[in-house]
């Protein structure tokens, strides 16, 4: 992974704050080619910029082409995750410096690949189609579902109520964990972390009814039952999401519910 | 966006082609869709409980498989002499005994569904069209099946004055 060198580039660096990087980006254009190519641009940055304000440069200065999705720029809405040096992350919160090493020999950087995130059909560049994944999410009905009049106040939880699905509430559906998961890859017809994270987020709610219903769709062929274990949401997470851990408990409020 | 790219001419960033290119805006390129894209056509989730069985049989007999296979191992090829002692006496010698019938009898079935399940996870996961899923899964439910009722019969069957 990233070398530490970038102290001592820093200090060798003191005038000018820049390096130069190239980005290795996998590109695909439909109305040009059926086949996908990579692409290098090689810019000038400040190692402690993100990846999409290299994205950026080369879209503003170098490549008008260049198609990628982002909004907020912030890790908030979830647009640009991408496979970046191989890994799921938000373009948005990935530093330069974090992901640069440096070729022993030449002391040049080596290229950082930019690729569109996996198992979702790319439309053109890092752009991918979402709906599946989607669809996954609306099949776990991730809303609020109760019984009953409606409260004329809030509804009221325990501290230790919320504290128990916290973590998942944190999702901000970028889709990094579900496409980098392996048993995702090769069935899309598998729900895939993320829908299961937000299934969870609604099934230990105690303010929740359809906790059983979501469970019981969770328990199909195409649910909680293909994960393999595998970790790689859990990394992939820009959140710090324990993704894994959270599909575990579904697996044993599944066992548990009926033993 | 597209006219953008004519515009800033994107040949350029995607390389004069080596040729003419037979795809433009009008005549885009197929795209690449991953295997068995879920849709709002997916089926709904049906009742039952067969995939958190078989979920919890692998590890289950996966435990236990440990010591039976291990076991196994080891007073076949290592303990007392060894691989070299095996044949048909030595076979003969521990089936006249029920517990080894048993030990072996149970390994069998183990082995055999604990194997059988893990292919079918392995299928469900790699075999993309339904109809290659059906081959493939009817093919390893046949094996099996044959298998575990083959070595069954063996097991009981056995006659170690059979010449
Ligand atoms: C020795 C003790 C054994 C243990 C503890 C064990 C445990 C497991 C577990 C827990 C799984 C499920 C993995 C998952 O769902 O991700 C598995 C899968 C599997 N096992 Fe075993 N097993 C044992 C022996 C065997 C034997 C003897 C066979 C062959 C007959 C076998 C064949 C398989 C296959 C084909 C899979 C599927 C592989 C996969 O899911 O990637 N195992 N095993
Ligand atoms: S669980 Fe994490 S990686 Fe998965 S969609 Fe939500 S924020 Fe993204
Ligand atoms: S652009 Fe919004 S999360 Fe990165």
């Amino acid at each position: 992974m990233a070398t530490p060198l970038l102290d001592k580039v820093e200090d060798e660096a003191a005038a000018s704050p820049y390096i130069t990087v190239t980005l290795r980006i996998r590109r695909f254009n439909p109305e040009i080619s059926d086949e996908a190519r990579w692409e290098d641009f090689s810019i000038e940055i400040d190692p402690k910029e993100r990846v999409l304000d290299a994205l950026h440069k080369i879209k503003w200065d170098v490549d008008g082409s260049l198609t990628f999705r982002r909004s907020c720029a912030h890790g908030i809405c979830g647009s640009d995750a991408m496979r970046i040096n191989g890994k799921n992350r938000l373009a948005c919160k990935t530093l330069i410096k974090d992901i640069t090493s440096f070729d022993r020999k030449t002391g040049a950087t080596k290229p950082i690949t930019v690729e569109a995130i996996k198992g979702l059909t790319v439309l053109k560049d890092l752009v991918v189609d979402m709906e599946p994944f989607f669809q996954a999410y609306r099949d776990v009905m991730p809303f609020l579902v109760t019984t009953g009049n409606e409260p004329t106040r809030e509804r009221l939880q325990s501290a230790e109520d919320r504290e128990r699905f916290d973590d998942t509430t944190k999702c901000i559906l970028c889709a990094a964990c579900t496409s980098s998961c392996p048993v995702f890859w090769n069935d899309g017809q598998y729900f895939g972390p993320a829908a299961i994270v937000n299934a969870h987020r609604f099934i230990f709610d105690s303010r929740d009814e359809a906790g059983e219903q979501r469970l019981e769709i969770l328990n199909d062929k195409d649910g909680v039952w293909r994960c393999r274990t595998t970790f790689n949401c859990t990394d992939a997470c820009p959140r710090g999401i324990e993704v894994t851990k959270a599909i575990q408990e579904v697996k044993r409020a599944l066992i548990t519910r009926r033993f | 966006m597209s006219a953008d790219t004519t515009a800033t001419g994107s040949t350029a960033a995607i390389s004069p082609v080596e040729s003419v290119s037979v795809f433009d805006v009008d005549h885009p390129a197929p795209l690449i869709e991953p295997p068995r894209k879920r849709t709002a056509k997916t089926p709904k989730a049906t009742r039952g409980n067969f995939e958190m069985a078989a979920w919890l049989f692998m590890r289950l007999s996966g435990v236990v498989l440990v010591v039976l296979v291990i076991g196994h191992l080891l007073i076949q090829l290592v303990l007392d002499g060894g691989v070299a002692r095996i044949g048909f006496a030595f076979v003969a010698g521990r089936w006249a005994s029920p517990w080894w019938q048993t030990w072996d009898l149970l390994m069998l079935w183990l082995a055999m569904l604990h194997g059988g399940n893990g292919m079918r996870t392995i299928i469900n996961d790699y075999a993309e069209r339904a109809n290659t899923r059906l081959w493939l899964k009817g093919l390893l439910y046949t094996a099996t099946v044959f298998t575990i009722l083959l070595g069954t019969l063996v097991i009981f069957t056995f006659d170690p004055n059979i010449r």
